[in-house]
């Protein structure tokens, strides 16, 4: 086990980048405590299986350096770096057995074959794998396969962390659950760090204590779920984290200082005129609040702005009401019980929860 | 009980029989009617039952060419499944070198069968060929059509020069098709290069190595034309495969009868192996699927 830290970490796949956009993963420095449960989280093609590959020294990196505990493992190669790694798709060697299938680690290090059969046993009883040792790995199911995978990890007893790389793509819905409790249950139980990979935010946000969300090659922001829940530290964080995901409204400070405007419409919105004026002159500003946070109702509150609400639907336990400000939408997630209509509405938005974002970044 | 009503969908298949019947089931009919007849001229024949069959299996000459038959096809085998993986393994994965070394090892596959054995011809030749006049420089006394070890030693070279491209082929695109992922666990597991060949590539290269195997067995079994053009089965039979033989028998000494029956020995042979091997192959194919059995 061990702490990970990225030293002004970058790579280009192409000999010599010069623009940012060059780059599959644009430079970055962060630690990874160790023991702890971390999902990078991103869409496709953002890079995090680029980092993911770089840490455990799959892929080397054109700048910067990785250091396990202090030391410089950059240079090093894979199989000298304690790394354990799950793929999207489960990898077993065919024509060995489970106990062989897990035992291969072991023994390609040389450990005495005693201690690789308590190891085995151990690994195999955690799994619940022990009535599978002796059957061919090649005719088990996805789920079991993917075990033995996340098994062969588990077996070493130097591994710094285990690596995820979407883990869970070919695995049947119902056994999903099943594999990711039992992924808790082993982080709980060996403090083990693990990393996570997956485009899936609900995936990320149940399994980890820190999320990592990276766009474009980039780390967007890192927090733990609330944080990137309640305190969108980018617009993208803001879309990307949630369902659905957050308003955005392109807007500016209204003349005055007194709440903004959305396409030449003036909100008087109770927001701090002293943040307004941080947010003015920054480049173009996004407001930001979570239909979770968006009070709508069709009579008028203290604060509230005006809009139409032009649909109302009922999700069982919970409604979404879409509202019209402008030539944008807005969604408001409300209770299942909230009496609300179409027509004429009222929108507010408390203080607290509505950001403010100056070129996508979040203005304080 | 009528199963199907509209038999029409079998004209469909009429022009395949047609031309199965003309290629293929008509003259193995022929070849029937002579085995089980002594024809002496255009109205005169005997039927003989399977009097062709017992002579030709009393034959010691076609035992000889069983036996150096037998061996051929095991040597080039030997050689030729593994140098192919080993020559697969070896090439590069992508880019324009791939590219360039596919079509370079891809070359001999081109190469006419007759023109083979005549390439060889010249090559083996102390006077004017390459190879033999090296040899020779060497102080080597190589003379294929006098000595029968030379001449084996000619027939394998060339055979495995003319179709270990053949494995290598099947083999470089068996291993292109293994998902990089198997690499990446290799790595991670400390997996020597030893290691990833015997538990990664060898278990994934199964189907197209039973592939090889068999299109390789079939086509050395049958081997005719390059040891005709090159050692005409000589010197004395030491060269002598089963098919120059049969030729020998049938067109050779006109002895019709017993080369039917031969032939359909041999016929037989080719189809009992391939058919194992086959079986063999589809089992492979699907090793999840559970055996038919009949109910």
């Amino acid at each position: 086990m061990a702490r990970i830290e990225l030293d002004d970490l970058a790579h280009a796949y192409m000999p010599d980048p010069q623009k940012p956009e060059d780059y599959a993963l644009r430079p970055m420095t962060m630690t990874w405590q160790d023991g702890g449960a971390y999902a990078l989280l991103g869409p496709s093609g953002c890079g995090k299986s680029t980092l993911l590959n770089i840490i455990s020294g799959l892929v080397r990196p054109s700048h910067g350096r990785v250091l396990f505990d202090g030391q410089d493992v950059t240079n090093l190669p894979t199989e000298a770096r304690n790394i354990a790694q799950v793929f999207q798709f489960p990898v077993i060697y065919d024509t060995m057995t489970v106990h062989d299938n897990l035992a291969f680690p072991l023994r390609n290090r040389r450990v005495p074959e005693p201690e690789v059969r308590t190891r085995v046993a151990q690994v195999a009883e955690l799994l619940e794998l022990t009535g599978d040792l002796r059957n061919r790995a090649s005719g088990l199911s996805a789920d079991m396969k993917q075990k033995i995978s996340l098994g062969r990890g588990l077996v070493r007893k130097d591994v710094a962390a285990i690596l995820f790389d979407e883990p869970l793509t070919v695995i049947d819905p119902h056994l999903k659950w099943q594999l990711r409790s039992k992924l808790k249950q082993i982080h709980y139980e060996l403090k083990l760090s693990l990393i996570y990979v997956t485009h899936d935010q609900v995936e990320a946000l149940t399994f980890a204590d820190q999320v990592v969300l990276m766009e474009g090659g980039e780390v967007v922001q890192a927090g733990t779920p609330q944080a990137l829940f309640e305190e969108p530290e980018h617009v993208f964080v803001g879309y990307f984290i949630g369902s659905p995901g957050m308003n955005l409204l392109p807007c500016a400070v209204a003349p005055g200082g007194q709440g903004v405007q959305v396409d030449g419409q003036t909100y008087e919105l109770p927001i701090d005129p002293d943040h307004l004026e941080r947010a003015r002159g920054r480049g173009s500003l996004t407001l930001g609040i979570r239909p979770e946070f968006l009070g709508c109702s069709n009579s008028p509150q203290p604060g509230a702005v005006q809009a139409h609400i032009t649909r109302v639907e009922d999700l069982g336990n919970y409604k979404i009401a879409t509202a019209v400000m402008g030539q944008h939408t807005v969604k408001a997630k409300l209770a299942e019980d909230a009496a609300i209509l179409t027509g004429p509405g009222y929108l507010s938005f408390p203080p607290e929860q509505t950001k403010l974002y100056a070129n996508s970044r979040i203005v304080r | 009980m009528l199963k199907t009503r509209n038999n029409k969908a079998w004209f469909l298949v009429l022009p395949v029989v047609l031309s199965v019947a003309f290629s293929a089931i008509i003259p193995l009919m022929t070849v029937i009617n002579y085995s089980v007849q002594d024809i002496l001229g255009p109205n005169r024949k005997v039927f003989v039952g399977l009097e062709w069959f017992q002579e030709v299996l009393r034959d010691p000459d076609l035992h000889g060419a069983f036996i150096r038959q037998l061996l051929f096809t095991m040597i080039v085998l030997a050689i030729e499944i593994p140098l192919g993986i080993l020559i697969a393994l070896s090439l590069p994965a992508r880019g324009w070198k791939a590219s360039l070394s596919l079509v370079l090892i891809a070359l001999p596959l081109l190469v006419p069968f007759n023109v083979v054995g005549t390439i060889w011809q010249i090559f083996g030749r102390a006077d004017i060929g390459l190879g033999g006049h090296f040899l020779a420089s060497l102080g080597i006394d190589y003379n294929y059509a006098t000595n029968p070890l030379h001449a084996w030693l000619t027939v394998i070279l060339m055979d495995v020069w003319h179709w270990t491209p053949l494995v290598a082929l099947l083999c470089y695109a068996g291993l292109r098709a293994i998902p990089e992922g198997y690499y990446q666990a290799a790595k991670i597991d400390g997996a020597k290069a030893w290691a990833v060949f015997r538990y990664i590539q060898l278990p994934k290269l199964g189907g197209v190595l039973m592939i090889g195997l068999l299109l390789r067995f079939m086509d050395s079994f049958m081997i005719y034309t390059e040891p005709f053009v090159l050692t005409g089965g000589g010197p004395g039979n030491a060269t002598t495969f089963l098919s120059v033989y049969l030729t020998k028998l049938a067109v050779g000494q006109f002895d019709l009868g017993p080369a039917a029956a031969f032939s359909l020995v041999y016929f037989l042979i080719i189809q009992i192996v391939s058919f194992i091997l086959y079986t063999v192959i589809q089992r492979n194919a699907n090793p999840q699927a559970p055996r038919q059995e009949t109910t």
